[in-house]
């Protein structure tokens, strides 16, 4: 989801609760940023995505997104928050590859990572053999592949707050007024901001009763292993949502208003132990 | 006056007053007006004070684009309708404001600014948390006031020689904020939990005796194992415990003490990861089975990061000259270097990482920093007096080494070819104020920052190592060997009626033999 560039200043620091911060340096680099990248690239809105912790150098992250924000989504990528690259998005293969990767990123773009892919060839019988395959993979590519993940697995919004025009286009609902207290803590009440997964297979009746122009999307609860961890900051007054799966990956709400927002700020590598850590 | 006439002309037909037209639209107009007020939702809703509502709400606020968002006003009214309000629930504020209201309050000394009452361990944690920022690390200024008030209250209660902001860890329910404090040998304390272990190992005892009593009348086998002696833990101030650490869980809640360690604790923290929930009395299910709850885990947690991750600019520390040479554990004290003047910043975001050293011992694989041998807990015990010089040497376990104090953080392990710890530059535009800091690629979360005399570490994160592979949970032991067969417990075979048959034949004939022999032996006798 990103922090929009218009509520940047305010809202990037409601996630200092989760440890992301930023140097007033590169406050200053982003803010600028932001708002030459719109225009540059004719985007209707642009978000501060976040941060990949590199060996060497940071990654800092940007989403411009169209007028369909669900769909129309493209990253750049920058070291410094000034020089700023289109990341092209993710081919099957590298998303494939990226799974099996190991390794930090190193900050240098053009870095080359050596994927083994193991393969069973003829299996059950007397030839069963396991074969390497060794595929090199650009940093950039797993990069890439890397925030789409993220995407599909950690990023969340509230209820309510996009709705689903009848031109099929996603898009920020106006009036939505914010969660209440007691609502933003429960997890039925967050999308995963992705295209719905689990929504197609529930019966079509249960499917009748919602409310088709809001819930369009799936909710977090359902997720196995439930990796979410919901606190309150500030007596009731902020929301913090940590992902478990994707460490490094926040999610504020006000309740009662309009602002929301999401950070990641880590490493970049899936948490592939949390079945047990829970 | 026309309309008038005109309505006379039409008389018979029951007109309203108008036009013809004027008529018929009036009586559309009634009728559709009639229709919207009766049609009505389940709820009672209906449509013509929804479009009232819908429209006055639309002449009231006056948005742009009206005719687009024209839909979700409806929605919005609709909804607004239904929503029940909630109250919204006061106990979480109250209890946070009543929680932090004594951190405001001013102590009762405060009021004289003279040198000794403004003397206290509480270190200038806004500063740090200033050069923090500019590295891009921390927690806000606002949490990071609040932690300092909640800070010098913890050191208004108690003595301590020094404190310090340990860090941050992200729990699932809850956050755990940790203050590092070196304090004097508090001893009723240190009795109060020796007590405690000497109680356990009694009841121990007396199981042993209970057997040893039972064995008298019918002595069933006793095992001959031995279970290894548990490695002793470090005394408080020394080694592990050098430190001693407490937790909070907001600013403004009361501080908890978390307990010395053992090196159980500590290897066994090696073998699992699970995460934090917040809550200390938590039991952690995990194989091996942990020995403690998640107040050890955590402690436990902590002494691994301190242990990897204190690091300080290189000459901060020396040595004392004044100490011995040769100690068996390698120094284990350091103290300040007066000469230190501030590393430059070129030293200290050097690539090979040789501006900043660690200062607080490693971990040894045993639990503790400083070996101990377990034959000499044993030797106590039994008394192996012919035992060989040979066999002892082969027995004695090795001693385990770690690198010596202040050992430069570029002699640090890499990681899957990368290096341990990343140090940058905090401003690429304006170098003449920025500040070093180094980041540690083994535990996300760790960092330190260094400019001149000023210099911290800090640690905001989730508690667990960087993990290059997947998590594999320790196996089960391998079964202990069974007893081999052997014949002398095998059940032998019955024989069968042939076997027995031979038996008797073969018996027989030597019987027969045998007889006569007695026979004739008795015939000799009775002569």
């Amino acid at each position: 989801m990103g922090i929009e560039a218009k509520d940047f200043t305010l809202d990037v620091d409601l996630l200092a609760f989760s440890g992301i911060v930023f140097s007033p340096e590169q406050r200053a680099s982003l803010q600028t940023s932001l708002i030459l990248l719109k225009d540059q690239y004719k985007f209707k809105t642009i978000h501060l995505w976040g941060k990949i912790l590199g060996i060497t150098e940071d990654y800092f992250i940007i989403q411009g997104r169209q007028k369909d924000e669900l769909k129309e989504r493209q990253f750049l990528y920058s070291k410094d928050c000034i020089n700023w690259n289109m990341l092209t998005p993710a081919d099957d293969e590298a998303k494939e590859l990226t799974l099996l990767c190991s390794g930090r990123f190193t900050g240098d773009p053009s870095h080359e990572f050596e994927v083994t892919k193991y393969s069973i060839t003829n299996e059950n019988t007397e030839e069963e053999n396991v074969e390497e395959n060794k595929s090199q993979l650009r940093e950039e590519d797993r990069l890439a592949a890397t925030l789409w993940k993220i995407e599909q697995d950690a990023l969340i919004i509230p209820r309510g707050s996009y709705v689903l025009q009848p031109n099929g286009d996603v898009e920020r609902n106006r009036t939505f007024e914010g969660l209440t207290v007691a609502e933003s803590g429960k997890l039925p009440n967050y999308f995963h901001f992705r295209e719905p997964i689990h929504l197609q297979q529930k019966s079509l009746i249960h499917r009748s009763a919602l409310d088709k122009s809001l819930h369009f999307l799936d909710t977090i609860d359902e997720d196995i292993p439930k990796g979410w961890s919901v606190q309150y900051e500030r007596g009731s007054g902020l929301v913090q949502i940590r992902s478990l799966k994707w460490l490094g990956m926040a999610f504020f709400h006000v309740p009662e208003t309009n602002r929301f927002g999401s950070l990641y700020c880590g490493v970049g590598e899936e948490n592939k132990d949390l079945p047990f850590m829970i | 006056m026309s309309t008038a006439q005109y309505q006379n002309y039409n008389g018979d037909q029951r007109q309203r007053i108008g036009t013809p037209d004027g008529g018929e639209m009036e009586k559309h107009f009634n009728d559709a007006k009639s229709y919207i007020l009766s049609t009505t939702s389940k709820n009672g809703v209906n449509l013509y004070n929804h479009l009232v509502k819908c429209v006055s709400r639309l002449l009231t606020e006056q948005p742009r684009d009206s005719a687009v968002i024209f839909e979700d006003i409806s929605k919005s009214t609709r909804s607004q309708e239904e929503k029940k309000e909630d109250e919204p629930n006061p106990e979480a504020e109250q209890i946070l404001n009543e929680e932090q209201k004594p951190l405001f309050e001013k102590g009762e000394n405060t009021d004289d600014l003279d040198e000794e009452a403004l003397q206290s361990p509480l270190p200038h944690i806004l500063e740090q948390a200033y050069y923090f920022e500019q590295a891009g690390i921390g927690l806000g200024r606002d949490e990071t006031y609040q932690i300092w008030l909640a800070l010098k209250q913890l050191v208004d209660k108690s003595q301590f020689e020094k404190l310090r902001f340990w860090g941050k860890i992200l729990g699932t329910e809850k956050n755990y904020y940790v203050a590092e404090v070196e304090q004097n040998a508090d001893d009723e304390v240190e009795e109060e939990e020796e007590n405690e272990e000497n109680n356990e190992n009694e009841d121990g005892k007396d199981l042993d005796d209970d057997e040893e009593g039972e064995g008298d009348e019918d002595p069933l086998p006793k095992s001959t194992f031995k279970s290894p002696p548990t490695v002793p833990k470090e005394e408080r101030g020394t080694g592990v415990n050098k430190y001693t650490y407490y937790v909070c869980n907001r600013p403004g809640a009361p501080w908890v003490r978390l307990p010395t360690i053992t090196p159980a604790h500590i290897s066994l923290a090696r073998q699992i990861k699970v995460y934090f929930t917040g809550d200390l009395t938590r039991e952690i299910k995990s194989y091996p089975a942990y020995p403690g709850t998640e107040k050890h885990y955590l402690r436990a947690q902590i002494a691994r990061i301190s242990a990897t991750t204190q690091v300080s600019p290189n000459g901060r520390f020396k040595f004392s000259d004044e100490e011995e040479e040769e100690e068996e554990g390698g120094r284990t004290n350091y103290e300040d270097n007066e000469d230190f003047t501030g590393a430059p910043l070129s030293e200290l975001t050097d690539e090979e990482l040789n501006g900043w050293v660690h200062h607080v011992l490693h971990i040894l694989p045993q639990g503790r920093t400083k070996w101990w041998n377990p034959k000499e807990g044993e030797e106590e015990e039994e008394q192996e007096e012919e035992e060989d010089e040979d066999a002892k040497a082969e027995n004695e376990p090795q001693p385990e080494q770690g690198p010596p104090l202040l050992t430069p953080v570029g002699a640090d392990a890499d990681i899957h070819h990368t290096k341990a710890w990343t140090a940058k530059i905090s401003s690429n535009l304006i170098p003449q104020y920025a500040c070093a800091f180094i980041r540690s690629n083994l535990w996300p979360g760790a960092y330190a920052f260094a400019r001149g005399m000023i210099w911290e570490n800090i640690y905001i994160g989730c508690g667990h190592k960087y993990a290059t592979s997947d998590y594999k949970p320790e196996l089960p032991p391998l079964p202990a060997t069974e007893y081999n067969d052997g014949p002398e417990i095998l059940e032998a075979d019955d024989p069968t009626a042939e076997d027995e048959e031979k038996a008797r034949a073969a018996a027989e004939q030597p019987e027969e033999a045998e007889e006569e022999e007695e026979q004739e032996e008795n015939e000799d006798e009775e002569d």
